[in-house]
């Protein structure tokens, strides 16, 4: 009886699994396949691998750029955001501060707003407001970085939260005793036990800052656009190279994919703003 | 006891950088939204003309398509990814072999860029390149094309978000459901009670806080779905899929009237912050009833 339901579940699973794959095997389908062989009768078989669309795609310079600046933007966002987390995180364990229950509150609603609302006074920012001279806030690297601690830092005070106030408040008093300083305390103490969170919580605003596109479309020109922007550019009303789109899209969405192995326990409570532990 | 001023100077980065990036483009968009500021006009600088932005708003048919379409496509996407969720997340509370493995698997589509999971759906979905226009007409005869027909734009839509988030409902009710006790089940059991009494009468209430707390993140992040859907439909055919996001994208930027695009984002900053609040003040409410047991 019990051997016959896991059967029913493997075969069940097995049918959900390839709803979740087909499409993601789809483009890499797509990205193998020549232009005249895209078209006709559309197959799931791929018959020989054909590696133009990754060779144009890997050689053409406003790719490398592109990953060059997502690189660069979701590694430093990432580690900005999960260092001031960290310190904004331990001061609202630890410390008694006025209202900081309303300030850990009105962190989140920073996240919720749609991005969309604030396309306009953003660009208006970006473009007009700050001026040093001849220098804009808009379409640089630093102006992104900066930009995605909104939806990223609300994420990593908040699951941060749980595993700094998991950290026994003894260890606090035992150092202080000791005469640590604060940064002694934060650097010697609460940081070794802290890691595994931390890491986590940079993996995921990595991959958050990653993904971004609306904000960076807008935002950026030439200069500093993402990765993300690229596939939307693919598309165009006269002739897509959808060989090309797959490939480029193939090559974004891996290192996330990748990722994902590390931290898959993680992803749940990260989504849901630690409200639910996966 | 450690100085408060030590406290708020750690947390002073992080309020600083949300002020500047967070309030200050709120502060700016409610001041430009009361105001005429159209950079395209002879006149382009800001001139104070007080609620009459919001009044043209009121009868603009095309913003207020948009609201309820973004609305419909909230409701539509959300309420299945909640039952298909449950049903998945039942199917894996039972163990079985490979569960890590299929559990994997299910997540993927969650860390995918929502720009990729729309040009992987338009990939599918393109007639004469992706395989599901081809394969419906050959078997069934039926003619999709989402560039065309308004109906199939809107369920493509919804059914590309219901393949991209119904894994974090499942994940989400999943481990809520592995944290019920086990006893009131046992009890309904012994009192006879069938699969529907012990679901409708032991699990959902039981289950009611944490299908709450799903939708309303679900929810929230469905309201501001923008890069699927522009990279999928592009808001077409028509208006059939011009999502306020899109809308606001679409139609407000290249116009360049940032007095009425100001009015248009503050009006859906607002609905968003009473929903988001109603929703809240239900979840609350739950967990006050739920504390005296």
């Amino acid at each position: 009886m019990r051997k016959q339901s896991a059967v029913v579940s493997i075969a069940l699973w097995t049918l959900l699994s390839l709803v979740t794959l087909a499409p993601i095997y789809w483009l890499f389908v797509v990205s193998a396949k020549s232009r005249v062989d895209l078209f006709g009768s559309p197959s799931f078989l791929l018959k020989s691998f054909f590696p133009d669309n990754y060779v144009n795609t890997l050689t053409d310079p406003s790719f490398q750029k592109y990953m060059l600046n997502s690189i660069i933007i979701a590694t430093s966002n990432a580690v900005l955001v999960t260092l001031l987390g960290f310190l904004a995180t331990y001061a609202l364990s630890r410390f008694k501060l006025v209202g900081k229950e309303n300030v850990f509150f009105w962190t989140i609603t920073n996240r919720m707003a749609p991005p969309a609302v604030f396309l306009l006074p953003l660009f208006l920012i970006y473009t007009q407001v700050v001026a040093i001279g001849d220098w804009r806030l808009y379409d640089t690297r630093i102006g992104l970085i900066l930009l995605y601690c909104v939806f990223n830092l609300p994420f990593a005070v908040w699951t941060l939260r749980s595993i700094i106030d998991a950290i026994p408040i003894e260890l606090d008093e035992a150092a202080t005793i000791d005469g640590a300083s604060t940064f002694q305390l934060l650097t010697r103490v609460i940081f070794p036990l802290a890691r595994p969170g931390l890491a986590v919580t940079m993996i995921l605003t990595w991959i958050f800052a990653w993904n971004e596109y609306l904000l960076a479309a807008t935002l950026t020109s030439v200069q500093a656009r993402t990765i993300t922007t690229l596939l939307a550019e693919y598309v165009s009303v006269t002739g897509t190279n959808w060989g090309q789109l797959a490939a480029t899209a193939m090559l974004t969405i891996v290192p996330a994919l990748v990722i994902l192995g590390v931290v898959q326990r993680h992803i749940v409570a990260g989504l849901t703003f630690g409200a639910v532990k996966g | 006891m450690r100085s408060s001023t030590t406290g708020w100077l750690l947390l002073a980065p992080t309020l600083v950088i949300l002020a500047l990036f967070g309030v200050v483009p709120f502060i700016y968009v409610l001041v430009i939204s009361f105001s005429q500021w159209n950079s395209f006009a002879a006149d382009p600088v800001l001139h104070f003309n007080g609620l009459d932005n919001f009044r043209a708003l009121v009868f603009d048919t095309d913003f207020l398509k948009s609201i309820r379409s973004t609305l419909l496509f909230g409701l539509f996407a959300v309420v299945s990814e909640i039952i298909l969720g449950y049903f998945l997340a039942q199917l894996f509370t039972r163990d079985f072999p490979g569960k890590g493995f299929f559990r994997t698997i299910h997540t993927l589509p969650l860390v995918i860029a929502p720009i990729a999971v729309g040009a992987i759906w338009r990939l599918l979905l393109t007639p004469g390149l992706g395989p599901i226009p081809t394969y419906l007409r050959i078997w069934f005869g039926i003619d999709l094309n989402i560039s065309r027909f308004s109906d199939q734009a809107f369920a493509a839509v919804v059914l590309m978000d219901i393949w991209h988030w119904t894994p974090l409902v499942t994940l989400t009710l999943l481990a809520a459901l592995s944290s019920l006790p086990k006893d009131p089940f046992e009890q309904a059991q012994i009192d006879g009670a069938n699969r529907f009494q012990v679901f409708w009468y032991v699990t959902l209430p039981m289950l009611k806080p944490a299908i709450l707390a799903t939708v309303f993140i679900r929810l929230m992040d469905a309201l501001r779905t923008f890069d699927e859907i522009f990279m999928l439909t592009s808001g077409g055919p028509g208006d059939a899929t011009r999502f306020v996001g899109l809308y606001i994208y679409r139609v407000v930027f290249p116009k360049k009237d940032y007095g009425y695009g100001a009015a248009m984002s503050v009006i859906v900053l607002y609905l968003t912050i009473v929903m988001c609040w109603l929703l809240y003040s239900a979840l609350v409410a739950r967990r006050d009833l739920r504390r005296p047991e």
